[in-house]
């Protein structure tokens, strides 16, 4: 095994894939000479050239949309959105475009594009900024959604979006791009796939399902809970939101009776709403206490950073709701 | 610049009269009550279409509008299937899960009609870019009317294009109204095509009813595009007899307009030319009219006879994604 940091895995996933086939070309703003905002892309410009490494104008709407062209006529394009939140500028070609074109032409194309983006909150970015929109793109037939926590699953998971000849969101947090972990050795073509949630920590008392930051803030919520009170949580991490693997969370919730999720986008109509809705169709019954949801308010993300502390689920609350939900 | 030659004089005229009857049909069988959903027709635009593509190799691209079904007939699409889809057939090019406002035939560079106003312009942006990476020679031509001139999508493709020097030609059908706008309530200016030099692109207006000028300005455009020289801004004066959608009561326009402009009908026009240019006979000309008018025909008999798309769950649900690719 190998040591990266988040985005250290970023960078080698692209450059292994872009390296393999010729058909990648990755777009954005100030991702070419420059190395991109977080030094995400950095050398990837001099690896492959201007013709493949394109800065794009100020522009999401339109560059999004030239990429679904471009996909659409043989190229396999990797989007760069600097933050999640100018996923907004972008809708029409994720949702309406990308999203429908196989299925609305009758299978005549496929559109293999990838688009990523950095999300979250955590850094104090602001309520334009710091938000978590991935279950909006879940609600839509034709995209699949990734949401890696980890060195790892960057790679594994960004290495298959771009193989798949769907189109793929890839949304990693900004919270985690200096983080580091274990990845497959350098030249081990490693690869995850989409739409498998994995279990991080076993345990027999409840089921704890994390998004994206919230899977290690769980973990750590999870040790203090066994150590202080006895109570194993299995903290499982989604990875993927569409599709969503329920069977994983389904088995989990089978053995522990009990449902937290963990997620920073808001509650209402979220991707907790919805494991839950699917552990009431396909596990009626099982649960011993009423599901929990741990999510920051209906407001905008602040940018104090004291009020962002409080805005953002941590350890210690995760630890209290599960606490009052099993005593 | 190479004259309009005989053969290939003909063979445009054989795809004004296609439109023609296509679009006549399709027009009395919606007034059937055989059509369901809206459908948008181009009549009195023919000489747009066929003037344009008459200019491309079937490797070339295009990306069209709502209003796209003489773009797919001047393009090399087929009758019967194209109707079948307007039928909501299964024989349809989109299996009938699209229908009129998303026709297609992507196996002749035909890359859809779109519902989203303004789209075809980054969709043909794609499809050019394309071309750029994998040098194959190929050109598109993005398709959009002077309502989609509006649209801040606009900008950003004609501004990527020429950044670029894309091969691409952005042809502005400027059919007097969007929708049920008429020119002046949205444009401030005369000639959509002035903006071009805002982009560094050449930009004409040309009389959208004449089939040569389309012809020959086209072949100029697409010269200079096959030959690395960037984008151009093409925008042809025509005039669109039929409402925004079929049953449109039309209000807005003034009274006796319509009738002014079938006066000037683009197809005779063109016929008083291949007489005097090429000393094609009326008898000649009304062969072509009847073999066209038989075709369709029995594109409407085909459609109306093919069968229904399945509409069971796995019906549903084809082609919502690719089932290739990926890890």
């Amino acid at each position: 095994m190998a040591k990266l940091k988040y985005y250290q895995a970023f960078n080698r996933a692209l450059r292994e894939e872009m390296t393999r086939d010729e058909n990648i070309i990755l777009m954005g703003e100030d991702i070419g000479e420059s190395g991109g905002i977080f030094a995400q892309t950095r050398g990837l410009h001099a690896a492959f050239g201007a013709n493949r490494v394109r800065d794009t104008p100020i522009a999401e709407n339109g560059f999004v949309s030239a990429a679904v062209g471009a996909a659409m006529t043989g190229l396999r394009p990797v989007v760069e959105i600097g933050f999640k939140d100018f996923l907004t500028c972008c809708m029409d070609p994720l949702v309406n475009q990308a999203a429908k074109l196989r299925y609305m032409l009758g299978g005549q194309v496929t559109v293999p594009l990838t688009v990523y983006t950095f999300g979250s909150g955590g850094v104090n970015a602001g309520p334009q900024h710091s938000q978590s929109l991935g279950a909006w793109f879940a609600q839509v037939p034709g995209l699949k959604v990734v949401v890696p926590s980890t060195p790892r699953d960057v790679l594994g998971l960004f290495k298959s979006a771009i193989r798949d000849d769907n189109p793929v969101l890839c949304l990693f947090a900004k919270r985690l791009i200096g983080s580091s972990g274990e990845v497959p050795e350098e030249g081990e073509d490693f690869t995850l796939p989409i739409g498998r949630a994995e279990v991080r920590r076993a345990g027999g008392d409840i089921t704890i399902v994390g998004v994206s930051t919230m899977t290690r803030v769980a973990l750590a919520a999870a040790e203090s809970l066994a150590e202080e009170h006895g109570i194993e949580a299995e903290v499982i991490d989604v990875m993927s939101l569409s599709p969503l693997d329920s069977d994983t969370i389904i088995a989990s919730v089978n053995r522990t009776g009990r449902l937290a999720i963990v997620h920073e986008a808001h509650a209402p109509c979220g991707i907790g709403a919805e494991i839950i809705a699917r552990v009431s169709e396909q596990a009626h019954g099982v649960l011993q206490a009423p599901p929990l949801r741990i999510t920051p308010p209906f407001a905008p993300s602040p940018f104090a950073p004291v009020l962002e502390k409080a805005y953002l689920p941590d350890a210690a609350r995760i630890a209290a709701e599960i606490r009052a939900l099993i005593a | 610049m190479p004259k309009l030659n005989e053969q290939t004089a003909l063979a445009m005229h054989r795809t004004m009269c296609r439109i023609r009857y296509f679009e006549e049909a399709a027009s009395a069988k919606y007034k059937d009550g055989d059509l369901p959903g809206f459908i948008h027709l181009s009549i009195g635009q023919e000489a747009c279409a066929v003037g344009v593509c008459a200019t491309l190799e079937v490797s070339d691209y295009i990306t069209s509008t709502h209003r796209g079904h003489g773009h797919c007939l001047a393009k090399g699409g087929d009758a019967k299937r194209m109707m079948a889809e307007l039928f909501a057939k299964e024989a349809g090019y989109s299996k009938g899960r699209g229908g009129s406002m998303h026709i297609a035939d992507v196996a002749v560079g035909m890359l859809g009609a779109n519902g989203i106003v303004g789209q075809s312009m980054p969709l043909g942006v794609g499809a050019a870019l394309t071309a750029q990476v994998k040098e194959t020679g190929s050109v598109a031509v993005a398709f959009f009317g002077e309502g989609a001139s509006g649209a801040g999508v606009a900008h950003e493709a004609m501004n990527m294009a020429s950044l670029w020097r894309l091969p691409l030609i952005f042809f502005c059908e400027a059919n007097r109204y969007a929708e049920l706008s008429p020119y002046e309530t949205h444009v401030p200016l005369a000639n959509i095509a002035d903006r071009a030099p805002a982009y560094d692109m050449p930009g004409v207006t040309i009389d959208g009813g004449d089939v040569v000028a389309v012809y020959e300005t086209m072949t100029e455009a697409v010269a200079r595009a096959r030959a690395g020289q960037g984008p151009s801004l093409v925008e042809a004066k025509t005039y669109r007899w039929h409402g925004h959608y079929e049953g449109d009561p039309q209000v807005y326009k003034p009274e006796g307009e319509t009738e002014a402009e079938k006066l000037r009908d683009p197809i005779p026009r063109f016929e008083a030319v291949l007489k005097e240019s090429f000393g094609v006979t009326s008898a000649a000309l009304e062969v072509a009219h009847a073999e066209e008018k038989t075709a369709i025909n029995a594109a409407v008999l085909f459609a109306e006879q093919a069968p229904d798309p399945d509409p069971s769950p796995a019906g549903l649900i084809a082609n919502v994604y690719a089932q290739t690719g990926g890890a």
